[in-house]
């Protein structure tokens, strides 16, 4: 099976070690009864989609709304926490619990819920400028602690909401508004950027291959743990087209490198090799030294082979790693935090608990 | 043995001061156990530098550790020391001028040598050189007959030995003030517990002081000071940081909410982030956040899950929050955020107090956006103050600032024991039911439509079906919560938020004044940290006849709906603050009366003589001319 682009789609049960020997993302969040399924429709809120006609986030939209219903979660324990930016209005548009918070801070935001509600499934929504310019410290933070989040990034290399300036994932010699000259600022490689904060699931995906969209989605709900998702999104107005070689199916299928677990690693006629120092090349498959060939492993313990991968990127996407770049199970933040508090315990605490933690071990008494 | 003297004193200020290094905090912390266990009424005040080891034997170096204690009520860690511990040249040097002619000073001759001498500046020693004559000064050699009293134990090195000097001070203090010393024993050896020698030798040297104290001709008198009178009840000592952290913890549990601390470490307000990291087993979650604001937005999202958010900092900390705390006066969710105030601007005095973030807190956010701010005036009121910030934030779905600061955070005093289930009914409702109906007559949830008495919205947590809702700081719909940008609703929601702060005011006490005589024509007004000090200097005016009123602000926003009329009803109204007249400005601001700030910097707690003087000089001069703004 493939989606749109081409890309091969894993089936739903082959994503690396998650779910193999522990909690999926979802556990401990109330389930629909089996006689009841949500729709599209059920997800969808009343108020006015207000992007601009073409927007990527129109697609991503109705995919993660046709996605919903497919976890069988109860609607009202889902929560979508968004920051500032075009992508950050999408909890407005899902008929779900939602905050639409401050510029960059959601993860922060998300992750005071996440770990005082274990019964929530709690999605971020945020975009390049909010994730990696004013939020990127929050980002990492939320990655390496692995708190139990699934962010969704939208990547459109550009800050849309402010009008088009260039952002941190906007490419080196990009004329905008704020870079009249081209940018001199070099660009973050979101997934670079999760690997190397240790992201225990970190994938891309494109806003128009609903198919492989909803594939990545559905693994990182999976996923128990942080999940990034940098998902390539279209901003017709402010750098329209910036994706587009990536949709004309000859070109993708020349530079979209799909990453399938336990497959080959290539695109068109060509293999990536692995050399003895590590490094990674293209060559083409007839030559390549079929020991060398890098098999696509998501749930290696060590992040290096994923983060190697994701370097393999070029600014002219002649080459673009896509699909689940890492999936490790790996102990979450708000899991371990309820643990201590679980373990230290003693029961309810009574009026006398709170009597006798508020004279501490040193008292005296007056006599009356 | 000769049998000495004991002499009764009704109180007693006793400063430690030594090296960063020494073991001040820790003897002070001891001596104010054991003095509380005694039923004497004490306050305490430690001062210690930022750095935690500036060089050995400097001035920057000192830290200190001032107790005051008495047969009566003490309001006060005391003016001036009747007594200084000296531990070394650099603490002498550092404390002097702060000791009136006639105090006694106990040092530590070993430590007087050239080396730490000349550290410090002085040629010759003060010891040898007079200059200390008008002062009673015990000379001893306490690091040496420390080690020596530790000759038996071969195994520990002399270094370790001289650590253990400062449980020698305690122990010969303890003697000289007949103070028990179980309690220190207590406490070594839960501390100590797994280093026996350690342990072995810190209760060696404590009894060897004690002892040196019986025995040595050098002090001829010992002192005893009675209990004080007390209401009945039981008692323990407590610092304001660890108050603040048992009423948050206590007033959850009245609120019936699990509590969540998203913070990060800042001084002086780090040790609430310690405490409650300590009591998971009340259910409480703590999270060192990777920055102030992550803190604040942890906390917020943990408020919107239905948990008790709360935040703590220090003033530049309270600046990276700023944005987060308008986004919950845009959210209308409860919110509690302590400030512990300390010197500024920038990072001004770590470790010093001020009360300079009072209009920060008021009004450091971008667009109308009011919240409640209250100030604890105790260390033991800072308990009572954390039980009605989150009443408020509760109650009203609002962020509530608290200010407290340097000097209740680490201070300490006797604080009697409430009954957690006499403390007031804070429970909270969710919303469980649609409110509303849609054009159709179909059963809707409005997030945005309020409580008519409180005007607060109705908090529907996730997980509640039905009310599945969206917030966010864009303005929002009257009612319906949903995003609008008609200028009349702003206009209308930035009008309601400002009514729901001010109708707190409905539900928190008037003012009260205290005003013995009834006819006192001057009134001293402050808030926060400095009623001690006031209170102090009006108790040493009024005994000298001085007709003098008091009245102390806890709420700062907003006030006690009588303060107007309360400032109206005097000739004269002073407003003592460790700021530059904060208070004073928004006093005349709102209710238009000419208040006198008088204000100091300093990062100390106000001297209660100076205000004394301050107050008998307005009162003297009531039907002159105002005081001039004055400043120290
Ligand atoms: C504190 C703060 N600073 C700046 C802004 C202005 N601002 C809003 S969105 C945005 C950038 C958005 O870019 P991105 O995150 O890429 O989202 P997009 O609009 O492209 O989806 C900026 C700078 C703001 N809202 N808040
Ligand atoms: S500006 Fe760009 S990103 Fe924003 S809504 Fe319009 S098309 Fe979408
Ligand atoms: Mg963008």
């Amino acid at each position: 099976m493939t989606t749109e682009l081409g890309m091969p789609l894993r089936s739903p049960d082959a994503h690396g070690t998650a779910g193999i020997n522990s909690l999926t993302g979802t556990a401990g969040v109330p389930r629909l009864g089996d006689d009841v399924t949500l729709t599209k429709r059920d997800f969808t809120s009343d108020q006015e989609v207000r992007w601009c006609p073409g927007c990527g986030d129109y697609v991503i939209l109705a995919a993660v709304q046709g996605f919903l219903p497919e976890l069988g979660l109860k609607r009202e324990n889902i929560v979508f926490v968004s920051g500032i930016g075009c992508s950050s209005r999408f909890p407005y548009y899902l008929d779900t619990y939602g905050m639409h918070s401050i510029h960059g801070r959601a993860p922060a935001i998300a992750t005071g819920l996440a770990s005082t509600r274990p019964d929530l499934s709690v999605w971020v929504i945020t975009g390049d400028g909010d994730a990696l310019s004013i939020g990127g410290n929050h980002l990492i933070h939320a990655l390496r602690r692995n708190v139990n989040l699934k962010i969704l990034l939208f990547n459109n290399e550009i800050y849309g909401l402010t009008k088009g300036q260039y952002s941190p994932t906007s490419h080196v010699g990009q004329v905008t508004k704020s870079s009249p000259l081209g940018s001199v600022d070099r660009p973050f490689n979101p997934v670079s950027l999760a690997l190397g904060a240790e992201a225990t699931f970190v994938a891309r995906t494109m806003d128009s291959d609903r198919q492989h969209l909803t594939g990545v989605l559905r693994a990182a709900a999976e996923h128990r743990g942080s999940a990034l998702v940098e998902i390539y999104q279209n901003c017709p107005i402010f750098n329209d087209g910036v994706f587009d070689v990536l949709k004309d199916r000859t070109e993708a299928a020349a530079r979209i490198l799909h990453l399938v677990d336990g497959e080959q690693v290539g695109a068109g006629e060509n293999v990536v090799v692995r050399d003895d120092r590590g490094l990674l090349s293209f060559v083409p498959r007839a030559e390549a030294d079929p020991t060398r060939i890098v098999v696509h492993d998501p749930g290696a313990d060590d992040p290096s082979a994923a983060f190697a991968l994701s370097r393999l990127d070029s600014p002219d996407l002649g080459h673009v790693p896509m699909g689940v770049f890492r999936d490790v199970q790996r102990p979450t933040y708000d899991d371990g935090l309820r643990e201590q508090i679980a373990a230290s315990r003693t029961g309810t605490v009574t009026d006398a608990d709170i009597d006798a933690l508020l004279a501490g071990r040193d008292t005296w008494t007056v006599g009356a | 043995m000769s049998t000495k003297l004991v002499q009764q004193l009704d109180r007693v200020v006793i400063r430690f001061a030594g090296d960063s290094g020494d073991g001040m905090q820790l003897t002070g912390d001891r001596f104010t156990s054991e003095t509380a266990l005694l039923g004497n009424d004490l306050s305490t005040l430690p001062n210690f530098p930022a750095e935690i080891r500036a060089p050995q034997g400097t001035l920057p170096g000192v830290s200190s550790f001032q107790l005051h204690f008495a047969d009566h009520s003490v309001l006060t860690p005391g003016d001036a020391p009747d007594v200084l511990v000296a531990m070394n040249p650099a603490a002498l040097k550092a404390n002097l001028s702060d000791l009136p002619r006639g105090a006694t000073i106990i040092v530590n001759t070993d430590e007087f040598s050239k080396r730490n001498l000349s550290k410090v500046g002085y040629t010759i020693s003060p010891l040898d050189d007079g200059s200390l004559e008008s002062w009673h000064v015990h000379p001893v050699a306490l690091t040496s007959i420390a080690v020596e009293s530790l000759a038996a134990f071969t195994e520990l090195s002399r270094k370790e030995k001289e650590r253990a000097k400062n449980m020698f001070a305690l122990g010969l203090l303890s003697w000289l003030y007949t103070r028990p010393t179980d309690g220190t024993e207590a406490f070594l050896k839960s501390k100590f517990a797994d280093k026996p020698d350690i342990l072995e030798a810190n209760l060696t040297a404590l009894r060897a002081g004690f002892n040196y104290g019986e025995t040595t001709e050098d002090f001829s008198v010992s002192y005893e000071v009675a209990p004080a009178t007390m209401d009945a009840g039981t008692y323990r000592n407590v610092t304001g940081n660890v108050a603040l952290s048992l009423g948050l913890v206590a007033a959850a549990h009245r609120a019936g909410l699990p509590l969540f601390l998203g913070s990060y470490p800042i001084t002086p307000a780090s040790d609430i982030l310690h405490t409650l990291a300590g009591l998971k087993r009340y259910g409480v979650a703590t999270m060192q956040a990777e920055d102030e604001i992550a803190g604040v937005g942890a906390a917020l999202g943990a408020s919107f899950g239905g948990a008790l958010g709360v935040t703590t900092t220090s003033g530049p900390g309270l600046a990276l929050k700023a944005e987060t705390i308008g986004l919950a006066v845009s959210l209308e969710l409860p919110l509690v955020v302590c400030d512990i105030q300390r010197g500024g601007p920038s990072t001004g005095l770590p470790t010093k107090t001020e009360q300079a973030d009072l209009l920060q807190a008021l009004f450091g956010r971008n667009g109308e956006s009011p919240v409640a701010v209250v100030a604890p005036s105790t260390p033991s009121d800072c308990f009572d103050i954390a039980v009605e910030a989150v009443r408020i934030a509760t109650t009203y779905r609002t962020p509530v600032i608290v200010l407290s600061d340097g000097y209740l955070a680490n201070g300490s005093e006797p604080w009697k024991l409430p009954k957690t289930s006499e403390l007031p009914d804070i429970t909270v409702e969710f919303a469980t039911e649609p409110n509303g109906v849609d054009a159709k007559g179909a059963p809707v949830f409005h997030p945005y439509l309020r409580d008519p008495d409180t005007l607060a919205r109705p908090w529907a947590i996730p997980g509640t079906p039905g009310l599945e809702h969206r917030v966010g700081g864009i303005e929002k719909a009257d009612i319906t919560g949903n995003i609008s940008y008609d200028p009349d609703n702003h206009d209308h929601m930035t009008r309601l938020r400002q009514a729901k702060i001010d109708g707190i005011a409905d539900t928190i006490a008037p003012l009260s004044v205290d005003d013995p005589t009834g006819d006192a024509e001057v009134l001293v007004l402050g808030w926060g940290s400095t009623y001690g000090p006031i209170a102090a200097a009006v108790r040493v005016a009024r005994a000298s006849g001085v007709k003098v009123a008091q009245a102390h602000l806890r709420h700062l926003n907003p006030f006690p709906a009588n303060t107007g009329e309360v400032l109206r009803a005097y000739e004269r109204v002073i407003v003592p603050e460790m700021n530059l007249g904060q208070l004073a400005m928004l006093l005349r601001a709102k209710y238009l009366v000419d208040v006198e700030s008088h204000t100091s910097v300093r990062g100390l707690p106000f001297q209660s003589g100076e205000l004394a003087d301050v107050i008998t000089a307005a009162v003297t001069s009531v039907s002159n001319e105002p005081l001039k703004e004055s400043a120290t």
